[in-house]
């Protein structure tokens, strides 16, 4: 049985080769419907807007059926179950789950659990495969994945997605720039396992003194709920922000990516310049996610 | 010489045990760990003797020695010293011989010893699962968060 747990499970060939798969779904148009009859449980517990969708509508687009639960609150959880039980059930009913949970590890645990494949939705402040994989197909569409600059702003402590990314970017001959509010740095065993496998990896302390040396920006949120309280949030909230100034001067090529939810990272006038491609990013949530779909069902 | 001056005795440091087990070769200072570890509490009624910061007659360096009466250990206490003092040997003793004599080695993978020290882990959780550490050049990566352990190990023996 085939997980998609961590994107640390994944070599250079498994990547590219789901790249592209994602690629040849998406070139063709029409989609084939493969997984017609196929129920996948959409467990959501934590609140999602994107991920849960975009995964949703990738299955509809299969001709397969979701089942969801969107909360903690909806289900048997708060009533003290735990994920492992929920899984067990779960995965008698289904084909597929795609699991978000805020606790780290709990992908992994519901592989262990579930008598389906289990996709990561993201855990916690750990892994998100799936936004990786969107990520990296996102860059290749621009550019070749080696041999580039790519800038990592915001918050690279909690930051699941930074974090999966770095390390999914080390697979390829890939210059990290990290930039980062004070306290919220790349944390460092993941700063030193990246190194270990022979990335370079280059510490700026504003965006400013990155940008002109980049291919991609990738920024993130600063996210309100990883903080223990509001005050310690608002301390670091907005402290860095892409406006049409900050990119003057920046290589042509330069693109700028964003997982979203964007609060206040991104000046909406970005938008309509030829380096913003965050949109475009969340578009290719499709294909990739029909990708790892199938991977593991068919 | 005058009776003051003598020299003491040369003797043992502490005295051998009819049955039990021995640890020697303790990294110095490391033998109250090696208790903790081995569940050894005023409340428990193991006879013991401990030797701390002794000279070892392999090397000019100093060691700790553990001698548990009664009680021969099993692999998993055995997995949980070696992860705080790798170069610790554990003898077997029975009828004041040693019958076995084996050095400690760090497994590969070490299931239910350490706990994840990251609170968000799903193991710090009520689920019904064991810690699962892989011991990668002496750092432990947690195989569900994805944390890794570099120092003061013995802190999060379980």
């Amino acid at each position: 049985m085939h997980h998609i747990i961590s994107i640390k499970d994944f070599g250079r060939d498994e990547i590219d080769a789901l790249l592209k798969k994602a690629h040849n779904i998406q070139s063709m148009g029409s989609y084939k419907r493969t997984l017609t009859g196929k129920l996948v449980a959409l467990l959501f517990f934590e609140p999602s807007t994107r991920t849960r969708m975009s995964f949703a509508s990738a299955l509809s687009r299969l001709g397969g059926d979701a089942i969801t639960v969107d909360s903690i609150e909806g289900s048997s959880i708060s009533k003290g179950e735990t994920l492992a039980d929920t899984v067990r059930v779960v995965s008698s009913y289904v084909d597929a789950i795609v699991l978000r949970h805020p606790k780290e590890g709990a992908a992994r645990l519901a592989s262990e659990f579930s008598s389906v494949p289990v996709i990561n939705a993201g855990d916690g402040a750990g892994q998100h495969p799936s936004q990786t994989l969107l990520d990296l197909y996102t860059i290749k569409e621009n550019m070749p994945l080696d041999n580039i600059d790519v800038g990592l702003l915001g918050d690279l402590r909690y930051g699941r997605t930074a974090h999966s990314l770095s390390y999914a970017l080390s697979n390829y001959d890939v210059r990290l720039h990290t930039i980062a509010p004070k306290g919220l740095e790349i944390p460092q065993w993941l700063s030193k396992e990246l190194s270990e496998r022979g990335m370079k990896i280059i510490e700026h302390h504003s965006v400013e003194d990155a940008i002109k040396d980049l291919d991609v920006l990738y920024a993130t949120r600063i996210q309100r709920e990883r903080f223990p309280d509001s005050a310690s949030y608002s301390r670091i909230a907005h402290s860095y922000r892409i406006t049409p100034k900050t990119l003057d001067g920046v290589r042509e090529n330069l693109i700028l990516l964003h997982p979203l939810p964007r609060a206040g990272e991104i000046d909406p006038r970005v938008d309509s310049l030829p380096y913003a491609k965050y949109f475009r990013q969340a578009e290719n949530g499709i294909p990739v996610r029909m990708a790892m779909l199938e991977e593991v069902m068919l | 010489m005058t009776k003051n001056e003598q020299k003491p005795e040369k003797g043992l440091l502490i005295s051998p045990i009819e049955n039990g087990t021995v640890i020697d070769h303790i990294n110095a200072g490391e033998a109250l760990k090696v208790l903790r570890i081995l569940g050894v509490t005023g409340f428990t009624k193991e006879a013991l003797s401990i030797a701390t910061n002794v000279r070892s007659n392999l090397s000019l360096k100093k060691k700790d020695i553990v001698k548990i009466s009664d009680r021969e250990l099993s692999k998993e206490e055995v997995n949980r010293i070696a992860l705080i003092s790798p170069n610790a040997t554990i003898n077997i003793i029975r009828d004041y011989k040693v019958v076995e004599k084996v050095g400690v080695e760090v497994p590969k993978v070490l299931v239910g010893v350490v706990k994840c020290p990251n609170p968000g882990c799903i193991t710090n959780s009520d689920e019904p699962i064991e810690t699962k550490f892989e011991v990668v050049n002496g750092t432990l990566h947690c195989v569900y968060c994805d944390n890794i352990i570099t120092s003061d190990i013995a802190d999060y023996i379980i």
